[in-house]
């Protein structure tokens, strides 16, 4: 195929208007897109990939500044054209596909009128030419029940049928250039798998560009045709898939790289990205910090001792209607689920969105009361307790959530924070000290403790997360998607955090997560967790190199690989 | 401090300021009895004597307006303080407590609201006497329907975060949660509205002084005294445009230094 530039950046240079003046997030990149190739843009949060997508839709925020450079399409600078001009071609020949397929799409109008409106906002086409358009968009999109999915409003769809709902909008002009900005980070790896594989074929069939913007190299692998790495506003290389993966050529690439779970073995110390002195990036496996020796030598799990939480037939039902009329029907969000952890052992917890996984962890604790089955920690029967003891003990438990957003309180210091679970299990006693003793067990500075969340960057708040679940000295636990929202370097900071914690702390782990690579590198055993049900249990290695169940066959296919070249 | 570096704001505090220090020595700086009736003098303009001109019966409007900005402050004041803790407190009871008990809290709440206020304080001075104490009561009671729907509102979503679970999944009794994680969160829709409430609560004041309900004449009070003036826009249009521009002053004062407040209360506003 020929190609034919269709998107030029130009040593574009972007900074942000701040009281102390302008602090530049994009220096001097320079970036080509060529029809019919898929350009993958890799940065981690903070790198400024969104607000180069942003620029090459003209749609920079009011307190950006472009220092430098030009976005060129079809001969037309964007940042200097006028907004008429920039409203013909977005949508027409330059379109955007969102992160957030649920919150993108209006909820009060149907799938069907707003494909319809954004074919109808550029071609002066009958309202009936535009339906019958819109149905054959759905098609191609390879959506099930395209009739249907025109009637519904995007709530009664899944997250993978609206990104489809996304992309059909996005195509429905046949536009030259689609921007994607992580367009498949909210969805489940059998849906993404699915969304990339159309995407793939899209570009095929109507020959646009595809810029791909996404922090999860793996997808990156899998679908682009060239890869461009951006690090904190820099263009660190680019160069085609194949190349890059299998000699990256700047350290931060190799680095990046290397920090993947998957790239090392399952249960050891993750390469993490540090600065030596002469400010060079470079991935190094830091050893673990001095860990006193009497707990060293408690760290090997007796085999045959009984296991610290044993659940039994654990089960949590809901009710819910179809319709208004329409008899409330059963929904077994956890059924019949027995498991067991044995002390200071890590299980590993994996299934796909709705799979009651997040319900069977707030049970655990009873945050959310079963219905029947019974959930024994350390010999006692936690599902028999009554409200008051429970709540005296959940001291042995903690909790750690997925959004370090989320979970902290934003009106609190982070001692105030970190010293939550003392000052309602122990009346605050020795505080300061043990304060103190957290955020140095975390690896946060102690100057910490006067300041509020915001002040962080997401994996510190993790940290902050995991100092606070430690303060009582919990015996178990419970980490809910604890890694997924962090930048893959940052989540091998936490892992290895986690791992040391375990052997410093005697701690046990219940470790939920969607992403197998993760699941893999931490745990002993694994659980498959699919409608509520158990479809798999056992040792990792068995579960993962010799599944046994189809379900699980499925989630390990689905999950994007890179290539054995990688390795090295 | 970055406050002082906005000027709105340090008028508004200025003005408040000097409010309340009027409220506290205004008598002593009045120039004449503001109950002294001069029937050579009704419906004066501005002259040397009466700096603001005489109301329909002779009196000097300046001394009836410093006379009158305690009983305005005390009402609104009082007013929006019961409002305020009685709402909220109805409010996070509304949302967070047992279903049956906030089910039935919210119910309580809405009949309040279908009362009509003038029937409300005819009640109330049925069985108290008319004054700033009973005034303040009623107004109050008027006003805790309105927090506590915004205190249920914005409390259904507080609860909804995650750092609520987090506090269940560590042991946290109820108590606990309403004061770390429940009302340091609600708080700013709260400011806001008990800004609007005192605004609120002195006019609604003017209005039932005027139905002889709450500050009983001759004494002054400023919503009492746009009441009356009123019906002396013909004689001297002057009479109405002091206590309104006293009262649209101090509630606009008020209003910014709420917003302020509600910033400067959240932390992650007060950094940027």
């Amino acid at each position: 195929m020929p190609a034919q530039e269709m998107l030029s950046i130009a040593n574009l240079s972007v900074a942000f208007r701040t009281e102390s003046g302008l602090r530049p997030v994009i220096n001097d990149v320079s970036l080509a897109l060529a029809s019919g190739e898929i350009l993958g843009l890799v940065g981690e949060s903070g790198s400024g990939k969104t607000l180069m997508s942003l620029a090459a839709m003209g749609l920079l925020p009011h307190n950006a500044v472009v220092t430098g450079g030009r976005v060129t399409f079809a001969g037309q600078d964007l940042l200097t054209a006028s907004p008429a001009t920039l409203r013909a071609l977005r949508g027409k020949r330059i379109s955007m596909i969102f992160q957030d397929p649920m919150a993108s799409l209006d909820p009060v109008f149907t799938c069907g009128d707003q494909i319809i409106e954004a074919i109808r906002l550029h071609e002066r086409v009958s309202a009936s030419q535009a339906r019958a358009r819109a149905l054959e968009l759905l098609e191609t999109v390879h959506i099930a029940d395209p009739a249907r999915c025109m009637r519904a409003y995007p709530h009664e769809l899944s997250g993978g049928q609206c990104q489809r709902v996304m992309i059909a909008m996005a195509v429905a002009c046949k536009p030259d250039v689609i921007i994607a900005d992580e367009p498949t980070t909210a969805l489940d790896v059998t849906v993404q798998k699915q969304v990339l594989l159309l995407l793939r074929s899209l570009n095929r069939e109507i020959g646009a560009a595809i810029l791909l913007i996404t922090h999860d190299l793996g997808v990156i692998y899998e679908v682009a045709d060239r890869v461009a790495v951006i690090y904190k506003g820099d263009l660190m290389e680019q160069g085609s898939t194949a190349d890059i993966f299998a000699t990256p050529q700047s350290p931060y690439t190799r680095a990046l790289i290397a920090s993947m779970p998957a790239m090392s073995a399952p249960g050891t110390r993750l390469p993490v990205i540090t600065r030596d002195e002469s400010g060079e990036l470079r991935s190094q496996v830091l050893p673990a910090p001095v860990v006193t020796a009497t707990s060293a030598e408690r760290a090997a799990p007796p085999p045959q001792a009984e296991p610290l939480l044993r659940l039994e037939k654990l089960t949590k039902s809901y009710r819910i209607r179809d319709s208004i009329f329409s008899a409330p029907r059963e929904f077994r969000a956890v059924n019949e689920v027995s498991l067991a952890i044995p002390a200071r052992t890590t299980l590993g917890l994996v299934g796909e969105s709705g799979c009651g996984k997040s319900t069977l962890s707030r049970l655990v604790m009873r945050l959310i009361e079963p219905d029947s089955g019974d959930i024994m920690f350390d010999g006692q029967n936690l599902a028999r307790l009554d409200h008051e003891e429970m709540r005296a003990a959940r001291r042995d438990f903690s909790l750690v959530f997925q959004n370090p957003y989320g979970s902290l309180n934003p009106r609190q210091t982070v001692a105030d924070l970190v010293a939550a679970p003392i000052d309602i299990h122990e009346a605050g006693s020795n505080r300061a000290a043990t304060v103190a003793r957290l955020l140095d067990a975390v690896g946060l500075p102690r100057t910490a403790m006067t300041k509020y969340p915001h002040e962080f960057s997401g994996g510190q708040r993790q940290r902050i997360v995991i100092a606070r679940a430690l303060a009582v000295r919990p015996r178990l636990l419970i980490c809910d998607e604890a890694v997924s929202a962090l930048d893959v370097s940052v989540q091998a900071q936490v892992l290895n955090l986690l791992q040391d914690l375990q052997t410093e702390f005697d701690l046990t782990y219940l470790f939920i997560s969607h992403d197998m690579s993760v699941v893999r590198h931490v745990s002993d055993s694994i659980a498959v967790m699919q409608k509520g049900r158990i479809v798999e249990y056992g040792p990792a290695g068995e579960v993962f190199d010799n599944p046994q169940n189809p379900y699980t066959k499925t989630l390990l296919s689905a999950v994007p690989h890179i290539g054995a070249a990688a390795g090295g | 401090m970055r406050m002082s570096r906005r000027p709105g704001v340090l008028a508004s505090a200025a003005i408040v300021v000097l409010v309340i220090l009027v409220a506290l020595i205004g008598p002593l700086i009045a120039p004449h009895n503001p109950l002294l009736i001069n029937q050579n003098a009704v419906n004066q303009g501005s002259s040397a004597t009466y700096l603001l001109g005489t109301d329909e019966f002779g009196r000097d409007i300046l001394s009836r307006l410093l006379y009158g900005i305690r009983p305005t402050i005390a009402v609104a004041a009082l007013s929006t303080l019961i409002a305020a803790i009685g709402g909220t407190a109805l409010g996070i009871v509304g949302a967070y407590g047992r279903p049956a008990i906030a089910a039935f809290v919210m119910r309580v709440v809405d009949i309040m609201l279908s009362f009509p206020p003038i029937l409300l304080a005819l009640l109330a001075v049925g069985f108290w006497q008319s004054g700033i104490a009973s005034l303040s009561v009623v107004i109050g009671l008027i006003f805790i329907p309105h927090f506590a729907r915004v205190a249920q509102s914005a409390t259904l979503q507080v609860i909804r975060q995650e750092y609520v679970e987090a506090e269940h999944a560590m042991g946290a009794r109820a108590m606990r949660v309403v004061g770390r994680a429940i009302l340091p969160n609600i708080l700013s829709p709260l400011v806001v509205q008990a800004t609007l409430t005192i605004a609120a609560a002195i006019l609604l004041e003017s209005g039932l002084s005027f139905l002889g309900l709450g500050i009983i004449p001759p004494d002054p009070s400023w919503g009492q005294m746009i009441g009356t003036a009123r019906g002396y826009l013909n004689q001297n249009p002057m009479y109405v445009v002091w206590p309104s521009l006293c009262l649209a002053l101090t509630v606009l004062a008020i209003n910014i230094l709420g917003d302020a407040l509600r910033d400067h209360l959240d932390p992650r506003l007060r950094q940027e």
